[in-house]
């Protein structure tokens, strides 16, 4: 089943409504209302320091809000914890790498769909012993490409397949709501496609709704079914990817630099 | 069936598989091994700190978190029975009551104390439980119509479990089957089964999330899995452990006093252990603890042989004198951290 970015039936699953968060006298997100509905990619850009991930950290929970709201399927949980909001169906996957780094590979993915079984407060079973939970980890491991470095230490991976295992993470999440910071940041160009392809894939998947904070143009026009502009913390534009990168403000804010990162 | 009772979680060396052995039958066959009164009391007081320091081990190695009042859930036991026997007289009920209640005790006050302190700030939970400890001690030796004060309380327990009370007239393998050794074997498949169990919670999906918290906290709660929860919980089982190796401590002493639980010098060697045998491994607590009894039992005989024998020697007699054991049990613990950064069991299995 195909979803268009311009059905107007359809509800949208996550709305930030005057979003804002001030770091002492500095305005990081500024009033920033947007609706992302299930079935499409948003590329959201914007130069350094416009506030992209502290937009991402004021959805997911790990800053509060200093004014606005969040809602997600028409419920309010901007005051919700990080670790609730997940359960409902947040994920991310972190610009900077954020892993469990002296556990294994597959142990990292493994927690992560214990965490989504609600499997945590099992105290008498061996974790070993799930074989269920294990032979998952193993499957989302294949999907990114990391399944022969299963059983290395996180600490031992190179910078590439670190990306990858954040991204993997997130995958084993399987939330409704995915949240991509620069995932192939830093990433060689032969490594690269197979995050990209895993998010193509997302997408032909209904009922997700995808946000992707990336730079390089190509994949945003490869990917992004929209483009929302965040320039000084504040919403410069939102669109159609034609139309956006055809726009004044982009052009001026945030082109002139990528077109030397693209 | 071994799987099962260590929960999947082998030693990994074999270094480290012959010398826990060698504990485990040591400790087993303790009073035919080892005869006389004063390696009976060390080999009893081995098998209850291998709990405290496992239990101890389970909040520091495995979830992170730093206590300093981890002697108060062990004296919550401890007094438990103590105060269980002088109310409910010298019977295996009152034994099982006392231990009971001070495991509960104990929870309930971890969990406030967690509850109050975890979601704040790690250090903050640091400071708490020193202040808890703290009062409670000056709590104890203020009360000492209920707790005896500064000397503490003696327990009069079930005869079964006194010399008096002999099993068989002859002896066995040169042991006396009396109510002693009955007492040891109570202490020494207590401090087992809580072991065992101790092991499996780590190894357990909580045990695993646990491990994610210490690792990186923050992805651990990104990932869906509440931390203050967790930590929390990780605390009162650690209490309630602790609280039984105390009910234990006291039914084999028995006494109970601040001496013997609660001081910050136990607490001190709890700390000790933990990191000589290696964090975030419970063998490490039955390394650490092995190591650490011994040498405080054993290491003044020790240095008072050999300051005898280098008697011939300038200087090295005065450095050895019985009197400064504290001073070399220093300088072990300091060579063993230098050379053992992850513990000797982190040492043991290569990951050093
Ligand atoms: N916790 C914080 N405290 C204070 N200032 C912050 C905090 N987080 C972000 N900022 C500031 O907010 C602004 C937006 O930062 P943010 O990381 O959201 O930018 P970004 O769009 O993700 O940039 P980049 O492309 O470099 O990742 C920056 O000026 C940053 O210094
Ligand atoms: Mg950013």
């Amino acid at each position: 089943m195909e979803t268009t970015a311009t059905t107007t039936t359809t509800t949208a699953a996550l709305e930030t409504s005057d979003l804002t968060v001030r770091f002492g006298g500095h305005v990081a997100v500024n009033r920033v209302s947007c609706r992302f509905t299930p079935g499409e990619v948003t590329a959201i850009v914007g130069p350094n320091g416009a506030g992209k991930t502290t937009y991402f950290n004021l959805i997911s929970g790990q800053i509060a809000a200093s004014e606005g709201t969040v809602h997600l399927d028409g419920a309010d949980i901007t005051r919700m914890p990080v670790a609730e909001r997940t359960r409902l169906g947040i994920g991310r996957a972190f610009q900077l790498t954020n892993l469990f780094p002296n556990l294994s590979v597959l142990e990292n993915v493994r927690l992560v769909i214990q965490a989504r079984r609600h499997r945590g407060f099992s105290l008498l079973s061996i974790a070993d012993r799930q074989v269920a939970l294990i032979e998952e980890a193993h499957e989302v491991l294949g999907a990114v490409k990391l399944e022969d470095q299963a059983a290395q230490k996180v600490t031992e991976l190179s910078h590439g397949d670190q990306r990858k295992l954040e991204v993997a993470l997130l995958m084993a999440l399987d939330p409704r709501v995915y949240m991509f910071d620069e995932p192939t940041a830093g990433m060689s160009v032969d490594e690269a496609p197979v995050l990209l392809d895993l998010i193509a894939g997302l997408k032909a998947d209904t009922g997700r709704t995808i946000l992707l904070v990336e730079h390089k143009m190509d994949v945003i026009r490869s990917l992004a079914d929209r483009i929302v502009v965040l320039h000084n913390g504040k919403l410069a534009a939102d669109g159609a990817p034609d139309e956006v990168i055809a726009s004044d403000v982009v052009q001026e804010a945030y082109l002139g630099r990528s077109a030397v990162d693209a | 069936m071994l799987y099962r009772a260590l929960s999947g979680d082998f030693p990994r060396s074999v270094v480290l598989s012959v010398v826990l052995l060698a504990i485990l039958v040591g400790l087993a066959f303790a009073p035919f091994l080892f005869p006389g009164t004063r390696s009976l009391e060390t080999a009893a007081r081995i098998c209850i700190f291998i709990a405290l320091v496992a239990s101890y081990d389970l909040m520091l190695g495995y979830g992170g978190i730093v206590s300093f009042a981890h002697t108060v859930f062990f004296g919550i036991g401890a007094y438990g029975v103590a105060l269980a026997t002088a109310n409910l007289g010298r019977g295996f009920d009152a034994l099982l009551i006392g231990s009971l209640t001070g495991a509960v005790v104990a929870a309930v006050l971890a969990l406030l104390v967690a509850l109050f302190s975890l979601r704040v700030r790690a250090i903050f939970f640091a400071m708490i439980t020193l202040a808890v400890a703290s009062a409670v001690a000056v709590l104890v030796s203020q009360l000492s119509s209920i707790t005896g004060g500064e000397d503490g309380l003696n327990l009069l327990i079930p005869r079964e479990l006194t010399p008096a009370v002999k099993f068989a007239e002859e002896r066995f393998l040169g042991v006396r089957l009396n109510g002693k050794l009955l007492n040891y074997y109570l202490v020494f498949f207590g401090s087992l089964a809580l072991f065992l169990v101790l092991l499996r919670v780590v190894n357990s999906p909580f045990g695993r999330v646990l491990q994610a918290i210490r690792e990186n906290d923050f992805r651990a709660e990104a990932i869906g899995y509440r931390v203050v929860i967790y930590r929390t919980v990780a605390t009162c089982i650690a209490a309630v452990v602790a609280s039984l190796a105390g009910s234990l401590f006291a039914i084999w002493l028995r006494y109970v006093g601040p001496d013997t639980t609660l001081s910050l010098e136990i607490m001190i060697d709890i700390l000790l252990m933990v990191v000589i045998g290696g964090m975030g491994t419970m063998y490490g607590a039955v390394i650490g603890a092995t190591l650490f009894v011994i040498a405080q039992n054993y290491l003044q005989n020790l240095m008072g042989a050999a300051s005898e024998m280098t008697a011939a020697v300038p200087l090295l007699p005065h450095l050895l004198n019985p009197d400064r054991w504290l001073l070399w049990l220093g300088v072990l613990f300091v060579l063993s951290v230098y050379f053992f950064p992850t513990g000797v069991v982190g040492r043991l299995r290569g990951r050093a």
